[in-house]
């Protein structure tokens, strides 16, 4: 049970996803941005962090890095893949997921522990959730706001393809100016997964809000030794 | 570069200033006067090089000779540090004062090394680059002695929260610090967030940075072996910065000045974290003999420290460095403060693979000279030599003032003008009304706005971080050991005596850090003072450091590094004294830390320390009486001892639901920030426990609630381990005045107010003013 963890130049929560890969029973690979190779993982994370210091637009250069040659024509192919926080503003350069991300509505990076409504249960790497359950885990970024088009918008809901969502607070804001309080979402297939919100922080007793994230790598763990079973 | 004021210009003929040309020339007019120097400093250094200097020569004796790098006024009373540390309390160091940061021993194995330094300066002239250049800086230094960095902390003070100049100032410091700090992936645990109008013209950005390393990877700052190379890499040198530390940080802001925003450097992040990435490979590789970060004077620092610090001389081609700006001068480029560089001296036989680790993380290394058998510092430029000098003259026996020093005139007045003349609050009602007050007023609101633009959780050890007492991480991942650190500073205190008020800086940080569960280890400092030139900042300036030294040897831990600005003053205008304080504690496992915040009902809550009637210099009297005077509370190192053990027991003992030292506000601040944190309330049921005055009855419950004394903290313990706790103490004074629960604060016959209205006065303050 191998789960790659991909470091960038300026990836930073990398070895805190390997970490919770390891908490959650998951052996985690180490990839490098300047290798077109996954090294035969069963499903890769791209960490968290600002890669290539993000001057551009964020995760604009990570798209074009070597592993990303190997790694969307895999995941177009069905690898298990999830985006955290600056993965997932490569995932959406990459055009493995629609939308985009943007500076936050209120112009500041912003550290919180943040609630989140499981929409989705059935992707790889949420069915150890229950659909409607809330969980609180870590956000912290500065360009985290989830923009798409209407259409972009309707199809997303009308798919199912709505992961997370924030729970607005009491003025009906969420933490980024995220359109329709989306926080994370999927592709068609379910196979890759995007959110702004770290799980990786939110694994272990006493280092972060709660054990909500456990749930993000147990579910990745389980359905690879499924999977294995099975073939 | 326009700025002609602070970098020396070539003659007009010929082009370039040689050793030779200069010795021929002696009778050149030489801007040292521009350049900060002294008539007789730079007569001192004809004499060290026989002639005049070269241009270049003149650059980096300038820069080096500066207050900011030279610690001219202040090294005279360093002999302080020495005499107050004894053998007991070097047995923990590994590295002691002078190095790049002081590192000490946490068991197991591993060493830990921290440091904090000003940047307060350039972050008045440009906050958002002055603060973030100020974190960059402090990790360099850290990554240098061979350390990863694992956390920053950022002590902060503003001038008047309502005055329009905070408005620009602050939200660029802290957008500037979590910019850096966020982008280069170090959790920001504590710190603080100050406001007086002492400090309008002169805000304080200081930065604290800890790493952690096995004891076998210190690494120092020195350039031995005969033929060994000299490879500067990272960031190619621009024309950022130049004479910016010098400059900034030695003169005061006269109104009418020249503009000094050139010579505030500009930070690249992403270039940093590689950096150290890159750096620890290169340390795991065993590649690297001798590094030294570039910071304050950049290559003439560098080059001077690492061949002072070692047994030869030093050969550098200045035409070999990487420039962003191919115009620059050799003394500019000696001088730049381009950010983001480090040098390291590493055997001819290891090159190929230096080389080869920093390719892998494409970070620019060129080798631009070698150890030399010889004892000076030779800097050619296209084979001519533009520097000739001793590096120990450059780096190390700069001038040495021994400024005269008088205790102010208005202490007299000052002193005598105690609280006990002001109005106190006199029912129930005006006590929850001041109260409410405080709980919202500037210093004592809730900071998140400030610390929510911080990451507290990348690298996934964070146990204890803002607002809470001390930030909390863990170091080894196997068994939990990490390290507690806090930074504190009461600048009205020291105001009032300097001495004393260093030492209850001193006291609280030691008690955060006990609070949190952690056994104090080690002190690092930033004395932030006036000008050295005014006799009353001066021996504010040698109180101070008496005051930490000495308090230091009573509770037995060392200085092991830090920093002084002086020049923190507008005119005649000296900020407060405020030596900020760091204390660094260890705990066997972090996750035994105790939180300030009341987590289940029905928990004994526990005073524990003496209360007097201690209202001088408090909160109180600032925000409802807008007064300084009198005398600050009384320093009780060994009742901090006695407390601290027991704080760092119990939290080993797991009895401890929540533990919170009293300070600014005292005990209705402390029990209300309990409340706060996860929205318990408490029944304060014996408020006359607290303390007694002069006559033996118990104090008035305004007293008991507002003064400051110290060597106190509250702890809350669940109700069946009330005894095992109890049983702890031993003679530290003691009182069970309350119980948690509810959703209010209530001091029964004397007030009442819910944790919402308390929550909602608190959170108000600063997004009224900085906005959402």
């Amino acid at each position: 049970m191998k789960i790659g963890v991909v470091t960038f130049p300026g990836s930073l929560d990398d070895r805190d996803a390997a970490r919770a890969v390891r908490e959650c029973g998951g052996e985690a690979v180490s990839l490098w941005h300047g290798d077109a190779d996954l090294k035969g993982v069963d499903a890769v994370i791209l960490p968290g962090g600002f890669s290539y210091g993000d001057y551009l637009r964020c995760g604009a250069i990570a798209r074009f890095a070597p592993v990303m040659d190997a790694l969307v024509p895999a995941a177009q192919g069905g690898l298990p893949v999830l985006g955290i926080c600056n993965g997932f503003q490569v995932l959406t350069e990459s055009h493995l997921l629609p939308g985009a991300l943007i500076r936050n509505d209120h112009r500041k990076f912003n550290c919180v522990d943040q609630r989140l409504v499981v929409e989705n249960a059935t992707t790889a790497w949420t069915a150890d959730f229950e659909a409607g359950q809330e969980i609180t885990i870590v956000l912290k970024n500065g360009e985290g706001g989830f923009v798409a088009d209407e259409h972009t918008l309707d199809t997303l809901e009308g798919e199912g393809r709505v992961v997370f969502r924030y729970v607005p607070d009491e003025q009906g804001r969420n933490p980024n100016g995220s359109y329709r309080h989306i926080a994370g979402i999927t592709n068609e297939r379910g196979n890759v997964v995007g959110l702004m919100p770290h799980p990786e922080h939110a694994v272990e007793e006493g280092f972060g809000p709660s054990l909500d994230g456990r749930g993000f790598f147990t579910s990745i763990i389980k359905q690879t030794l499924e999977s294995a079973a099975n073939a | 570069m326009s700025d002609t004021q602070t970098v020396p210009q070539a003659p007009a003929v010929p082009v370039l200033d040689t050793v030779e040309h200069a010795a021929a020339t002696p009778d050149v007019d030489q801007p040292w006067a521009e350049l900060g120097l002294k008539p007789d400093e730079y007569a001192n250094i004809r004499e060290i090089v026989g002639r005049r200097p070269t241009i270049a020569e003149l650059a980096m004796y300038s820069v080096m000779w500066s207050e900011h790098c030279s610690y001219k006024s202040s090294k005279v009373h360093f002999s302080l540090w020495g005499e107050n540390t004894t053998d007991e309390m070097r047995e923990k160091l590994l590295v002691g004062i002078g190095e790049n940061a002081g590192v000490v021993d946490i068991g197991d194995g591993w060493a830990v090394t921290f440091k904090v330094e000003s940047h307060n300066h350039p972050s008045y002239v440009e906050p958002y680059q002055g603060a973030a250049t100020g974190v960059g800086g402090i990790i360099r230094d850290i990554m240098s002695m061979g350390a990863r960095p694992i956390a920053v902390m950022d002590p902060l003070r503003f001038g008047n929260l309502h005055h329009p100049d905070t408005q620009r100032v602050l939200p660029g410091v802290v957008a500037g610090v979590g910019g850096y700090g966020n982008c280069i992936g170090l959790p920001n645990i504590g710190g603080e967030v100050v406001f007086d109008d002492c400090y309008q013209g002169n805000p304080l950005v200081n930065a604290l940075c800890v790493g952690a390393m096995r004891v076998e990877d210190i690494h120092l700052a020195k350039a031995s072996g005969v033929g060994n190379k000299v490879i500067l890499f990272g960031a190619k040198t621009g024309g950022d910065g130049i004479g910016g530390v010098s400059v900034l940080a030695s003169e005061t802001f006269d109104e009418g000045g020249p503009t000094k925003r050139p010579a505030v450097q500009v930070g690249d992040p992403f270039a940093e974290k590689v950096l150290i990435e890159c750096c620890l490979d290169l340390y795991k590789a065993g590649v690297v003999d001798g590094i030294q970060d570039l910071g304050g004077a950049g290559l003439s620092c560098a080059t001077s420290e690492l061949a002072s610090n070692g047994d030869g001389g030093m050969q550098v081609e200045l035409d070999l460095v990487p420039l962003r700006d191919a115009s620059l001068q050799p003394q500019e480029i000696l001088m730049s403060e381009s950010q983001e560089r480090m040098m390291a001296v590493v055997e001819p036989k290891h090159l190929e693979q230096f080389l080869a680790i920093t390719d892998r993380w494409d970070v620019e290394a060129t080798v631009i000279g070698e150890v030399t058998d010889g004892d000076h510092l030779v800097i050619t430029w296209h084979g001519e030599v533009i520097v000739d000098v001793p590096p120990r003259s450059v780096a190390h026996e700069g001038p040495t003032y021994n400024r005269p020093l008088a205790r102010p005139a208005y202490l007299d007045e000052l002193n005598a003008s105690g609280t006990a003349s002001l109005a106190k609050p006199e029912t129930g009602d005006e006590i929850r009304s001041q109260l409410l007050t405080l709980i919202g007023s500037p210093n004592l609101c809730d900071k998140s706005w400030v610390t929510d633009q911080y990451d507290r959780y990348v690298l996934g050890n964070t146990a204890l971080a803002q607002p809470d007492d001390a930030g909390v991480v863990r170091v080894d991942e196997e068994t939990g050991r990490g390290v507690a650190v806090a930074t504190d500073c009461n600048g009205r205190f020291a105001k009032l005596d300097p001495y004393a008020g260093a030492q209850l800086a001193l006291a609280e940080a030691y008690r955060n850090v006990a609070t949190a569960g952690a056994a104090p280890l080690a002190v690092t400092d930033c004395l932030n003072f006036g000008s050295p030139e005014d006799p009353g900042v001066m021996w504010q300036f040698r109180e101070a450091i008496r005051g930490i030294a000495e308090g230091c040897k009573f509770l037995g831990i060392p200085v092991t590094g830090g920093n002084v600005s002086f020049y923190n003053q507008t005119g005649d205008v000296a900020i407060h004294p405020t030596p900020v304080i760091g204390v660094l504690g260890v705990m066997d496992d972090v996750s035994k830390r105790s939180g300030s915040g009341f987590r289940s009902e029905d928990a004994h809550v526990y005073l524990l320390g003496t209360t007097r009637d201690e209202l001088d210099g408090s909160e109180w009297a600032h925000v409802i009486h807008k007064h300084l005077g009198g005398l600050p509370p009384q320093v009780d190192l060994a009742a901090e001892q006695a407390l601290g053990r027991v704080l760092v027991e119990a939290a080993g003992a797991g009895v401890v639901e929540a533990a919170h030292d009293l300070s600014d506000g005292g005990l209705a601040i402390a029990l209300a920030e309990a409340c706060m944190r996860h929205g318990i309330g408490v029944t304060v049921d014996a408020l006359d426990r607290v303390g007694v005055d002069a006559d033996g009855n118990p104090l008035d419950a305004f007293t008991a609630l507002f003064s400051e004394s110290t060597a106190r903290a509250l702890v809350a313990v669940p109700a069946g381990r009330a005894a095992e706790f109890e049983a702890m103490l031993g003679d530290v004074p003691h009182a069970r005045i309350g119980v948690t629960g509810g959703r209010d604060l209530e001091v029964p016959g004397v007030f009442s107010v819910s944790v919402a209205e308390l929550k909602s006065a608190h959170e108000f303050t600063l997004p009224a003013v900085f906005g959402a």
